[in-house]
């Protein structure tokens, strides 16, 4: 399987990101806002904390029941969609996704695309894609539509341009659309971003979006935001593409009620947001607007790979709220970019790792407190720490060991020289004369100890063996050992 | 083309993951995990918790029960529930929009008054409906009134820029959260309801639920659902310049709701 990927930023190399963007401090000033404000929202929205462990416990029941009949699911939400009218589209992988994609939009002959927000999309890099054949993708959600502008990715999966302040976007506006003077009156910024698209929306010959979770017994695309910009995507354009993950089914509508509940809660603390739009078909006979052919592509991506063992089964429970980011340590200092993966923050540590491969995201997983924010306030209870745990264990894993359920770049960061470190002390230790040896020569060679011991002495003392053990301690004072 | 497609290959990938996990001993590891937060919270040894376990085979029936159960306990405690109609309006106003309550034969005046206040001069409407009606019979003459009787792509440009507000009726309402249920059909399509910069939209007070989860019980959305359904909780809004919040992102950038009374008089 070789997938053509290009990112705009390499998804290695977490450390030199981290490491500029802590530097950066209007970046960290955005963050500390946006991240302050998101918290105080979302706790707002959960006063009764019984009602919120209640709906958590539920939240979890759904996505583990939905994951655990998730092929049965499929076939049945794929049969519902085409008894509407729908075409379903199965890919493996970015490339097979764009390809689709890309067929539908020659088959019709499609120039121009508008986009409701869609991280599948920017997980395939669908953009790029279809710009090197000649066809142009506009954001028309106002965070994406301000990142594109500026020639970026989002930095937070639900506020995608939460790295900027309003003085940026009173920048990027004034330079990159014709008659606008400098403003950073928000009113103002949005009056001319509409008016912007406006004129997008109508010109566009087919629409793109996400799906927040599809249900399959009625074969319903439930679509959730704010803006208005998703509607009108799925609306008024002549084609409608919806692009998600294969994770995101559900087996009944009703199931949907309390994920909903819990999206919009954790995700901007919103009881609900402006529109929920459920779309279970392309225009029907009779009807005067809404799209006359309608797509879906489910997508993989190395999700089957999490979904093959059953620990790591539970990273594929996410309902894309970006609560686990917003409560991050790491995230909320460094920002989206530093992760220079399409998700970030914890849930992106987790994900990536599939989606891209060990090799490239080995980095992500030691990027955690491992404090447990994240688990805390995780909508549906996805133990991130400890996959953080076993993500860290299979990066150093020996990448010749074979286990079951083998990940992609399984040991990027094993390490011969550490694992023979390793042996030898277990070896020492294993033994109480080969400890004991050790432990005369540590203490009596202790002045040779390094001064520099790699990170630990970039901001601590060095470590350095004590003149007496303790079990020479404990012998003087006349106690056993 | 030869071999299975990426359709079988997803589903047979996923199809040996779960005969695995169902060979596999149960008890795994991040049961565990999630088992010994549950017990640590506070007033989690509630019944309700003792239902079911959370295991990934448990079953539909229950799980089903347990979101009912959830959500029929809160209920009755709720404001929505004591006076729907009350919390409505609140709801509502608190996202933005202009809300007023009125009875039946009222709200045709009332509507035109501020329609001419509020200058518009092209309203989108359905003639077929009682309701619209009503109103054009109490619109000045100066207002024009335009029917959805072409499909979208014969007067897209029209729609987008020569009309100033679309006039609908809602399905339902829920009380909770102040949203108006939409169903678009051939007399009031999805775009009424969207691309002018004012929408408005009548409710009945005998259509409102508490909330959405008894929303979908009383309409029986599973048996069926329309090829759209909208639910609309105040105007278009965004907060992606600086968590700053912005009305008028895309869609109506007003929305005007009139709750109608049809329960006082004793009509339905």
């Amino acid at each position: 399987m070789s997938v053509q990927t290009l990112h705009f930023v390499p998804s290695a190399d977490f450390h030199a990101r981290a490491r500029a963007a802590l530097d950066d401090p209007k970046l960290r000033q955005s963050f500390r806002g946006a991240m302050d404000f998101l918290q105080g929202k979302r706790s707002a929205q959960f006063p009764d904390a019984n009602e919120l462990e209640q709906l958590r416990d539920l939240g979890e029941a759904v996505r583990k029941h939905a994951l655990a009949h998730l092929p049965d699911l499929l076939v049945q939400l794929e049969r519902k969609l085409t008894e509407a009218g729908v075409q379903v589209h199965w890919a493996e992988n970015a490339d097979e996704a764009n390809r689709i994609i890309f067929g539908i939009a020659q088959e019709n002959k499609a120039r121009r695309i508008i986009k409701g927000k869609s991280m599948a999309s920017e997980e395939i890099e669908l953009n790029h894609y279809l710009a090197e054949r000649g066809i142009a993708c506009m954001e028309s959600d106002m965070g994406e539509y301000i990142v594109q502008m500026a020639g970026e990715k989002p930095s937070h999966i639900v506020m995608p341009a939460i790295h900027k302040t309003r003085a940026d976007i009173g920048e990027l506006f004034e330079q990159n659309i014709p008659d606008t003077p400098y403003t950073e009156d928000v009113d103002t910024l949005i009056q001319t971003g509409r008016s912007a698209l406006r004129q997008a929306f109508v010109d566009a010959d087919i629409g793109l979006s996400g799906v927040n979770f599809a249900a399959a017994d009625t074969g319903t695309l439930w679509l959730v935001e704010n803006e208005g910009n998703g509607r009108l995507s799925t609306t008024v354009p002549d084609i409608h593409i919806a692009i998600m993950g294969m994770e995101k089914v559900v087996a009944k509508l009703e199931h949907i009620v309390p994920l909903a509940s819990l999206l919009t809660r954790s995700a901007t603390g919103q009881a609900i947001t402006t529109y929920f739009n459920l779309i279970s078909g392309p225009r029907r006979p009779g009807e005067k607007d809404g799209p006359r052919q309608l797509h879906l592509v489910l997508l993989d991506n190395g999700r089957s790979q999490a979904y093959a063992d059953e620990q790591l089964r539970a990273t594929l429970q996410c309902i894309r709220c970006g609560a686990c980011m917003n409560h991050c340590p790491v995230y909320t200092r460094v920002g989206g970019h530093a992760y220079g993966t399409t998700y970030p923050g914890p849930i992106g540590k987790i994900i990536s790792p599939h989606l891209l491969g060990l090799e490239a995201t080995a980095d992500l997983a030691t990027a955690s407190s491992l404090c447990g924010a994240c688990a805390e306030v995780c909508p549906v209870r996805i133990p991130i720490p400890q996959l953080l745990v076993r993500l860290r264990g299979e990066a150093n894993r020996s990448p010749d060991e074979e286990v079951a359920h083998p990940l992609r770049g399984q040991g990027a960061k094993y390490s011969r020289g550490e694992r023979l470190v390793w042996r030898f002390w277990s070896g020492a230790f294993a033994s109480p004369a080969a400890y004991r040896t050790f432990r005369w020569a540590a203490t009596r060679l202790r002045a040779l100890a390094p001064k520099q011991q790699m990170g630990w002495t970039d901001h601590r003392e060095p470590l350095q063996p004590a003149a007496r053990s303790l079990a020479d301690l404990l012998k003087a004072r006349g106690q056993p050992e | 083309m030869s071999g299975p497609g990426p359709r079988e290959r997803m589903l047979g990938r996923l199809r040996a993951a779960s005969l695995n996990a169902a060979t596999a001993k149960q008890g795994s590891w991040y049961l565990e995990a999630s088992g010994n937060a549950r017990e640590a919270r506070p007033g989690g040894a509630g019944e309700l918790h003792g239902i079911a376990p959370v295991d990934a085979r448990s079953n539909l029936a229950l799980l089903d029960h347990r979101i009912d159960v959830h959500f029929a306990r809160r209920r009755p405690q709720s404001a929505a529930a004591a006076d729907p109609v009350a919390t409505m309006q609140t709801a509502l106003t608190a996202s933005h929009a202009t809300v007023w309550r009125a009875a039946s034969d009222e709200w045709p005046e009332q509507l035109a008054q501020k329609l001419s206040e509020a200058n518009i001069r092209h309203l989108l409407l359905d003639s077929a409906r009682t309701e619209a009606a009503a109103l054009k019979a109490a619109l000045p003459a100066q207002l024009k009134t335009l029917d959805f009787d072409r499909p979208l792509e014969e007067w897209k440009s029209e729609l987008f820029t020569g009309v100033d507000a679309g006039f609908t009726v809602a399905r339902s309402g829920i009380a909770a959260t102040g949203t108006l249920i939409l169903a678009p059909d051939a007399g009031t399509p999805r775009t009424v309801s969207l691309v002018p910069p004012l929408h408005i939209a009548l409710v009945y007070t005998s259509t409102l639920h508490a909330d959405l989860h008894a929303a979908v019980h009383a309409e029986r959305w599973a048996e069926g659902m329309p090829s759209n359904l909208v639910l609309v909780s105040g105007p278009s809004k965004t907060s992606d310049i600086q968590q700053t919040l912005a009305y008028g992102a895309h869609g109506p950038r007003w929305l005007w709701v009139i709750i109608v009374d049809d329960l006082a008089g004793g009509m339905r």
